[in-house]
Order: C-alpha cells, then sequence, then structure tokens
C-alpha cells in the first residue's frame, strides 16, 4: 500500500526563492563572523601569551 | 489575518531570515546586552575591547538561543494568547524542530565561544542561566506554579553577573548585588503586568498570581515586594558599587516606585471588568483601574534601566563609588 503524498503548502515560488536567498546570505554572513570572531580571539589570547625570546 | 497553524506544518508564507532573528527575542537581548556590558564595566578590569564585545556578544546570543528554545516548547500556548501568537511557530513560519535547533546549537556555540574568549567561570555561569530559563522556568515552573516569575526571575537577573565574571573571572558581592536588584524588580514588574493580561494567561492555564490567587492578592505582593526592592536598590551606594548619581536616581526613582506601587495596592486593577468592550477588545484596551498597573509596569522598566546607565555611566565616566559604608 502507498504511503499517503505529505501535504505541503503552495508556495509563491519568486517569494519563495527570494526568502531562501535572504536566508542563505544570512546564514553565510553568520557563519563568515563566526570564523572572523574565533580567529581574532584567537590572535589576541595567544599575543597576550607571547614572551620575548631575548 | 492570518491564522495559526499546527506546529509541525509550515505556513504557506516562506520564512524570511527576520523570522529566524525574531526567535533570538531582540528585546530581551538587547536587555541583556546592557546589564551584562553594566556588570563588565562596572568589574572596572581593563580588558582589550574586541575580547570585551565577544563576550557581550556570546552572552546575548546565549540570551537568545534560550528564547529560541522557550517559543519552541510554549508554540502551544503562544499560538492561543494575542501577545504572542504572532510568533514565529505558532504561525508556521518556522518548525518547532528547527527553533529548537536552533536554540541548542546557539547555545552550545555562545558558552563554547565565551569560555575560549573569557573564561570556564562566565561560560558555566552563562550555561546554567540558559539551562534555568529553559527547563526550570519554560518547562516546570511557568505552568505549574504562581511563583513561576519569582523564582524564574533569576534567570534574567544573572546577565550583570555573568559580565562581572568575564571582565575578572570571579562573581564577588557587588556583583551578586546587581543580580539581586534585578531579580527583586522582577515579581512587581511582571505582575503589574499580569494584572491586566490575565485573561490571556488563564486562557492558556498558565498560572500567573492574578489567576491563582486573584488581584487583590497580587496587588498586595506586589506592594510587599515593591518595599523590600526600593530599599535595596540603595545598598550600592554602601558597597562602593554606586556613585552620587547613583544614589540620587535609587532614591528619587525608588520614592516614585512606590508611589506607583501603592496606588496600584489601593485600585482595583485586575479585578474590575469594563462592559463597554467586546471580544479581543477587552484584553489589551484599558480598563477602569488598570491605569495603575500600567504605570507602574511602564515606571519599572524606566527605573531599571536609570539604575544600570547611572552605574555604567558612573564607571565609565570615573565617578568614584560612594562606600558610605567605609
Amino acid at each position: 500500500m502507498m504511503p499517503e503524498p505529505i501535504e505541503r503548502p503552495t508556495y509563491d515560488m519568486e517569494a519563495f526563492r527570494k526568502a531562501r536567498a535572504g536566508r542563505n546570505v544570512a546564514l553565510g554572513l553568520g557563519l563568515l563572523a563566526f570564523v572572523v570572531i574565533v580567529f581574532i580571539v584567537t590572535v589576541i589570547r595567544m599575543g597576550a601569551n607571547a614572551q620575548p625570546h631575548f | 489575518m492570518t491564522q495559526p497553524t499546527t506546529l509541525s506544518t509550515r505556513a504557506a508564507v516562506p520564512a524570511l531570515w527576520s523570522d529566524y532573528l525574531q526567535l533570538l527575542k531582540p528585546r530581551v537581548m538587547s536587555l541583556v546586552v546592557f546589564t551584562a556590558l553594566t556588570g563588565f564595566v562596572c568589574a572596572g578590569v581593563k580588558t582589550n575591547p574586541l575580547l570585551a564585545a565577544v563576550a557581550i556578544l556570546c552572552i546575548a546570543i546565549g540570551a537568545g538561543a534560550s528564547g529560541a528554545l522557550n517559543m519552541w516548547f510554549d508554540a502551544d500556548i503562544d499560538g492561543r494568547m494575542r501577545r504572542t501568537r504572532g510568533r514565529p511557530v505558532p504561525m508556521g513560519k518556522v518548525l518547532g524542530a528547527e527553533a529548537a535547533t536552533m536554540g541548542v546549537v546557539l547555545s552550545l556555540f555562545s558558552i563554547m565561544l565565551l569560555g575560549m574568549t573569557t573564561n570556564w567561570l562566565a561560560a558555566g555561569m552563562l550555561a546554567f542561566t540558559i539551562f534555568f530559563y529553559v527547563v526550570v522556568y519554560t518547562m516546570w515552573l511557568k505552568r505549574w506554579t504562581p511563583q513561576n516569575i519569582v523564582i524564574g526571575g533569576l534567570a534574567g537577573a544573572l546577565p550583570p553577573a555573568i559580565g562581572w565574571a568575564a571582565a575578572t573571572g570571579s562573581a564577588p558581592l557587588n556583583a551578586w548585588l546587581m543580580v539581586l536588584i534585578i531579580f527583586m524588580w522582577t515579581p512587581p514588574h511582571a505582575w503589574a503586568l499580569s494584572l491586566y493580561t490575565s485573561e490571556d494567561y488563564a486562557k492558556v492555564g498558565v498560572p500567573m498570581m492574578p489567576v491563582a490567587k486573584g488581584a487583590a492578592s497580587t496587588r498586595l505582593q506586589i506592594f510587599i515586594y515593591s518595599l523590600l526592592f526600593t530599599p535595596i536598590c540603595l545598598i550600592p551606594a554602601f558597597t562602593g558599587l554606586g556613585g552620587p548619581a547613583y544614589l540620587a536616581v535609587a532614591a528619587l526613582g525608588g520614592a516614585v516606585f512606590l508611589l506607583l506601587a501603592w496606588r496600584v495596592f489601593r485600585s482595583k486593577a485586575g479585578d474590575v471588568h469594563d462592559e463597554r468592550l467586546e471580544g479581543e477588545d477587552r484584553l489589551y484596551a484599558v480598563r477602569a483601574g488598570a491605569k495603575d498597573a500600567r504605570n507602574l509596569f511602564a515606571f519599572s522598566i524606566l527605573y531599571l534601566t536609570l539604575l544600570f546607565a547611572a552605574l555604567l555611566g558612573e564607571h565609565l565616566l570615573g565617578v568614584a563609588p560612594l562606600e558610605l559604608l567605609q
């Protein structure tokens, strides 16, 4: 017996694509910000621990 | 108007990035940023400003993550209350599972990053705050006891201590004094609001104080908590935390707070229904007697803001604290 198909809402495709693009950009910027923050924090913390060798 | 959908189905409107941002409760986040920043600055330790900014960002995102988890768990009642039914999950724009996933992921990332950036005491306190808000308050206390916001208010009170711990690696008496101020402020603030929105809570079975014990008992408890809260606001002037500007704000604002709380106590806020208002209008229109509760609610926000602004301003400007006990 075949399972009943899942009922999905009908989107306005143009609005759907625009919303998806907006979400993707926001997610991308969020990930980029996270990478930059981790890099900066690492540099600052390592710099604070660095001792002169002479 | 779009009707709320069931929690496992999507609305026919695609979710925007701003719907996911709304899950983080930006207004609550802004309050958390303000109080955590005040705690951080009052600690009086010179820190790299970038590390300080990342620390405050982590605390804000942790608070936002707990907001997303709250919206996931409470979607069933949010969809039936006028104030909350426009939220993304009850509207069907965002699935409950997505909100929960976002909350868990952001919680883990914010705790981890705060620990890496500052210290693990601050990270541990942030983890405890998220746990307390989501599990202790949202899942347990909120639907079980009229003391829900009294105990649960601890989660909203902790950010200054987290900020202080992030700056210094410790949380001394003055940090906990700031926590105590917000903790004692929460009951009169939240109950003043619930006096004129209690029908909303009653409809979904949340035992807010006016629903469980009645409006008269709530008004009395608001006044008792106000009597306890206002002197506590003066203590920072005795412990080396607040200066003359803080003392002036705390004393004058405290007097106004007490006056407004007294007016609520003497009013009929919460138990008078205006028969002229029908249907949904009855929930939010100003009823006879509710004006006093609204005044206290509005002033409580202003008072807490001014208290923390005074502390923040004094420490940024280098104003010496009073230390009246020494």
